[in-house]
């Protein structure tokens, strides 16, 4: 990894039933992806609080990926549309906010399919390292 | 004898928090019989300097209302600390910010291309813009510098309370009052005002089981006065706003807007907002999603209307 090459971070949401095993799967079969995401497994993607994606953003992260079962498919039926929902409405509030939409991406990624989980990091760490570092502007205009 | 000192400031605010001591009428004359004033700008002629002559500690109470969004109002915060045994954050500007704090979606150039310029009734050809210092042959005037960012109090100072509210109901007002007179406080850093949420009092009758398939404005529909304004699909801020009003505005048929701030525990008050409402969209179908998504015309406005400096974002990250 040379040093002057922007690494991007990746914080990843993965659900327990489908996501996380979908990234073990791909584990598992050895199959390669970028070393940028790191994982976070909660029980549902129904979970992720949008807390969650702005804390990640806010504290370093670069990208936030949120993994859930397929639409029909969620462990508890209907965690995976609420995680839609908050997507949907959260991009909204991002593009107020002045976060490149590219950065928060939601994928369906079953447990069967670790092929997918290391081609969805595969594009977003392709995506957010053309965006670059997520810069805090605040930081510099904190007054 | 010897009274005690209290001190109130106002800072980025409207005034309304003045008048809400005003407003608790007997009280204020308690508060009066209680404490010697040394700085009250709404009500008294103190000066800054009667102020800077004050030894350190000797207010005993200082109630600064309003968000620091200048190098004079930051300048009153710190010397007012420093004066001040107590120093209390009074009403949702100084808190979270307020209604200023949504000058956080622009800078100090863009507000002031926008005032003075941009709008339909500026004529300014030379593009005046306002000075700190400024040479006359009578000599030099100042004005106080204007800050990018809004900041709430305990961003600038240290602050030991908080009394949310815009303004501060007068019941809140009157407690707040009785625990500084018989100086029975509460633990420092406590928000003086519910643990729980306006839902929690709110009287309206709720659905548990939440479906909206279309967001509306008050202009566009007369709400039931009696149902959730949640469930006829109004944004109604209760479900992530701190209690401690009595669901004052649900209770006349507006919705919360959210002034008392977040709930204990609760990180991000927009975001929490944000999660509450988006998740009872009564469909499945991600095309029809985004369309009543695309209803909530103005998230950032909506659910961060009193805390934009206070959230975890603090401001926008472009203009």
């Amino acid at each position: 990894m040379s040093s002057d090459k922007f690494e991007p971070r990746i914080i990843a949401f993965l659900c327990n039933w489908c996501s996380y095993a979908g990234a073990d799967l791909a584990g598992i079969s050895r199959v390669q992806y970028p070393p940028n995401v790191r994982v976070i497994r909660v029980m549902c993607s129904g979970r992720i609080d949008p807390t969650f994606v702005l804390k990640a953003l806010n504290d370093g992260a670069d990208g936030v990926l949120i993994g859930g079962c397929h639409p029909g498919d969620c462990h508890y039926l209907e965690g995976n549309y609420k995680a839609m929902r908050r997507y949907k409405l959260l991009t909204k509030l991002l593009d107020q906010i002045g976060v490149e939409r590219e950065r928060v991406r939601l994928a369906w990624i079953s447990a069967g399919e670790g092929e997918r989980f290391a081609q969805v990091v595969t594009e977003m760490t392709e995506t957010v390292r053309e965006l670059g570092p997520f810069e805090r502007k605040q930081d510099v205009r904190q007054k | 004898m010897n009274k005690r000192k209290l001190a109130i400031y106002w800072a980025a605010t409207c005034g309304g928090c003045d008048i809400a001591i005003l407003d608790t009428q007997t009280k204020v004359v308690e508060i009066a019989d209680a404490f010697e004033l040394v700085l009250w700008p709404i009500a008294a002629d103190f000066k800054y300097k009667d102020v800077e002559r004050l030894a350190q500690g000797s207010i005993d109470v200082c109630l600064f209302n309003g968000a620091v969004r200048s190098d004079e109002q930051e300048e009153l915060a710190h010397m007012l600390r420093d004066r001040s045994n107590v120093l209390v954050a009074f009403g949702s500007c100084a808190c979270f910010g307020g209604i200023p704090g949504l000058g956080n979606v622009s800078d100090k150039a863009g507000i002031f291309a926008k005032v003075y310029s941009d709008t339909l009734s500026t004529v300014n050809n030379n593009g005046i813009r306002p000075k700190t210092k400024v040479k006359v042959s009578e000599g030099e005037l100042t004005l106080p510098g204007f800050h990018d960012t809004v900041r709430s109090l305990d961003q600038v100072v240290e602050t030991d309370y908080y009394v949310p509210g815009c303004p501060p109901p007068v019941s809140l007002i009157n407690k707040v009052a009785d625990a500084l007179i018989t100086g029975e406080l509460p633990p420092a850093g406590s928000v003086i005002a519910s643990d729980k949420t306006v839902c929690d009092e709110c009287p309206r009758e709720r659905d548990e089981n939440k479906k909206v398939k279309e967001f509306k404005g008050l202009s566009e529909v007369t709400p039931d006065p009696k149902k959730c304004l949640l469930d006829q699909g109004i944004i109604c801020c209760g479900p992530a706003t701190r209690a401690g009003c009595e669901a004052t505005c649900p209770s006349v048929n507006m919705p919360c807007r959210g002034c008392f701030g977040p709930p204990a525990g609760i990180l991000d008050q927009g975001a929490k907002l944000l999660s509450a409402i988006s998740s009872i969209i009564d469909s499945k179908e991600e095309q029809e999603i985004e369309r009543i998504v695309e209803q909530i015309r103005d998230p950032l406005g909506t659910f961060y209307r009193f805390g934009l400096p206070k959230s975890l974002f603090r401001r926008t990250m472009s203009t």
